[in-house]
């Protein structure tokens, strides 16, 4: 599935709806900086906006990439190789 | 008469074969209804007490701690025997019932030798279930379950044997260990070989594809959940369990992104789900444990709900693996909607029950300032996410069509996952009347459904979502190749080979080499010295005698012969072995 097709259009609808998603729940993460609401965060950086957003979006990328690019190559046999 | 509900299950099992067609399965069943009535009427205590060797063993322990579990097993059972039941083989069920028996066993055992029993009864019972797929796969699936577990038991036994004697033969309860002993690090082993620590976990992810459609469904029940018990019995607390617990809920990620086989998919899914409860009987608080607890009870919902839709689609297809299907929703659309139900709720999205369960983990991780197992855990809720929450709905039902077209799950399938999926729905949207109402230590109220946490997660959710879109669109998500990927599985499965291949060719020649200068050159060369020797020795003392006699060649001839004739039958003159009798008595005289 990496080969890069042109997006179908419901592809681009899938995406465009969740970049709205993530900006609109982005932009309510924005309400804790009001004293009207608290986080009762542990940790400092909890209370960044857009903390588990961003954590998740990164993390997610490097899981990807460290699986096809380290991990792969490593571990990748043949369907046959225990036969 | 409250019955102990293993052997209900158990002895059940035996009366299986007596029964065909509907009157089978209702009858199956029955066992766990008629169970979970007796799990009702179950009050806390102890039951069925018995005594062997001066050892007060216990059948039957009822607390919060083994009724959550016992709950959830009947519950289980009931649901994997409705998936089955289009099964026509007996064996099947058998072993299923054998299998769901044991897992009660262990978690109601209340002394260590009853729950060691159990243990290993679950090992034979899982054992039948890959056996009976009858592929040559998956008998040696079950040659290396077996392999792995005895050897976890014997290990467990050890353990079991040293604290015993240690302790005091009357101290036999399966209460809390601690790690302060051989004896305790020997059961703790024990305990991590069926809980799939790393290194050690790699018995899931090979044997568990290998067993039916519908074995895989008990089979994700039972063993790691009862392991799992086993740790919160005996070792919740321990700080140890914090980064094994950290380590499971890693590293199966990163497999569980470049794998092709989605049952391997899943069965990865499951060390990192296991991850999540051994981390919180890690930290050992009251709310940490529930958190296991609930997460347990949860899991086996969900995670049952993902192998049975994998398995509905295997079913109809015949196929499991990323590279040969898609496009499967507008054919499936009930198991697809149940499948995504089940991704939903390991991916703890609100208002699905892994929403519930998880948090009360990571909450507790967080406020007893276990920062890098917070992070890890983060990190390891967005693979959850990539391998159950999006690539095993995707793969499946969507992504390419792959142009198969079948039929929808058989009705008895779809009943199954309906109820595991309501079950998810349930617990996700009234966990306080429903779940938590179950949890077995008290602790402080959890509110799960605060705008924070809400917001928190979709913000996880909704990113990681995009991260997976993006990645995919860019051409930089791995491709699915018909492949396999080794784990630490390699060491007994192939490296074992080699191991072997050597002993074989170095022991082997060895062998060979000592056959052939001992047995056939030595003892050959002393068997014909002791038959021809004398007659040789005689022949050459004796022929300077016939040649000053003056006998010729043919006369010689002749006397060897007779010679070797007399020697062979032990026929010597009388004068020649007097003679004989001097000489050596001469030799002897003189030297």
């Amino acid at each position: 599935m990496s080969d890069s097709h042109p997006p179908s259009k419901t592809a681009k609808i899938i995406v465009g709806s969740l970049i709205v998603a993530c900006i609109v729940v982005f932009l309510l993460d924005f309400l804790f900086l009001s004293e009207n609401f608290d986080k009762h965060a542990v940790f400092e950086w909890e209370n960044w906006p857009g903390f588990y957003g961003i954590y998740s979006f990164v993390t997610f990328a490097l899981l990807v990439f460290a699986s096809k690019f380290i991990l792969r190559p490593l571990v990748k046999r043949k369907e046959e190789h225990y036969d | 008469m409250i019955l102990p509900p293993q052997f209900i299950f158990l002895i059940g099992a035996l009366f299986i074969p007596l029964f065909k067609g509907w009157l089978r399965t209702a009858y199956m069943l029955f066992l766990p209804v008629f169970a979970f009535f007796n799990y009702l009427k179950l009050e806390e205590g102890i039951y069925w007490t018995y005594s062997i060797l001066n050892f007060d063993l216990t059948l039957v322990r009822a607390d919060p701690t083994s009724l959550i579990f016992l709950n959830i097993f009947i519950i289980a059972t009931f649901i994997a025997v409705i998936y089955n039941s289009h099964v026509k083989g007996t064996m099947e069920q058998f072993s299923g019932f054998l299998y769901a028996g044991s897992g009660v066993g262990v978690v109601l055992a209340g002394d260590l030798i009853t729950f060691f029993i159990f243990w290993e009864l679950l090992t034979v019972g899982a054992a039948f279930l890959l056996l009976v797929r009858r592929t040559s796969k998956s008998v040696g699936a079950a040659m290396r379950y077996l392999l792995v577990h005895i050897i976890g038991g014997l290990i467990l036994f050890a353990g079991i044997v040293l604290h015993i004697t240690q302790t005091g033969s009357a101290n036999i309860a399966f209460d809390a260990i601690g790690l302060n002993s051989t004896a305790s690090y020997l059961i703790f082993l024990g305990f991590g070989v069926n809980c799939g620590w790393p290194i050690i976990h790699a018995w899931i992810t090979d044997t568990y594809p290998e067993s039916t459609v519908g074995g895989i469904v008990f089979m994700a029940t039972f063993t790691t959940k009862a392991a799992v018990y086993a740790l919160m019995r005996g070792f919740s607390g321990e700080e140890a369990l914090i980064w094994i617990g950290a380590a499971m809920a890693t590293f199966p990620i990163f497999y569980a992104v470049i794998e092709n086989d989605l049952r391997r998919v899943l069965a990865y899914s499951m060390i990192n789900q296991v991850g999540f409860m051994v981390v919180g009987i890690g930290i050992g608080t009251h709310l940490a444990m529930n958190g296991s607890a609930a997460h347990v009870y949860a899991d086996i919902l969900f995670k049952g709900l993902l192998f049975m839709s994998v398995g509905a689609v295997l079913y109809r297809t015949g196929k499991s693996k990323c590279t040969e299907l898609g496009g499967l929703f507008k054919s499936m659309p009930f198991t697809a909607v149940c499948c995504i139900i089940g991704a939903a709720s390991i991916s703890a999205v609100p208002l699905f029950s892994g929403f519930a369960t998880k948090s009360m983990i990571m909450a507790e991780a967080a406020s007893n300032h276990y920062v890098w197992v917070w992070l890890i855990l983060l990190f390891a809720s967005a693979g959850v996410v990539e391998h159950a929450g999006i690539k095993i709905p995707f793969f499946a039902f969507f992504s390419h069509d792959s142009g198969i077209k079948v039929e929808e799950a058989p009705i008895n399938m779809r009943i199954a996952m309906g109820l595991s999926a309501v079950g998810c729905l349930a617990i996700g949207i009234f966990p306080n009347q429903t779940l938590y109402t179950l949890l077995p230590f008290e602790a402080p109220t959890y509110e799960v459904f605060t705008l924070a946490h809400i917001i928190g997660q979709c913000l996880l959710l909704l990113f990681a979502c995009l991260a997976f879109a993006l990645l995919m669109l860019g051409g930089f998500y791995p491709a699915e190749m018909r492949a396999i990927n080794i784990d630490s599985d390699w060491f007994y499965r192939k490296a074992g080979k080699w191991v072997y291949q050597i002993c074989d060719r170095s022991l082997n020649s060895l062998n060979t080499a000592a056959d052939k200068l001992l047995l056939r050159g030595l003892v050959n060369s002393v068997c014909r010295f002791a038959t021809e020797g004398p007659a040789r020795i005689f022949i050459f003392l004796l022929t300077p005698y016939w040649s000053i006699k003056g006998n010729n060649a043919e006369q010689q001839e002749a006397l060897k012969n007779t010679v070797r004739l007399n020697i062979e039958k032990g026929a010597l003159p009388i004068g020649i072995t007097a003679c004989l009798s001097v000489f050596v008595l001469a030799l002897l005289f003189f030297f």
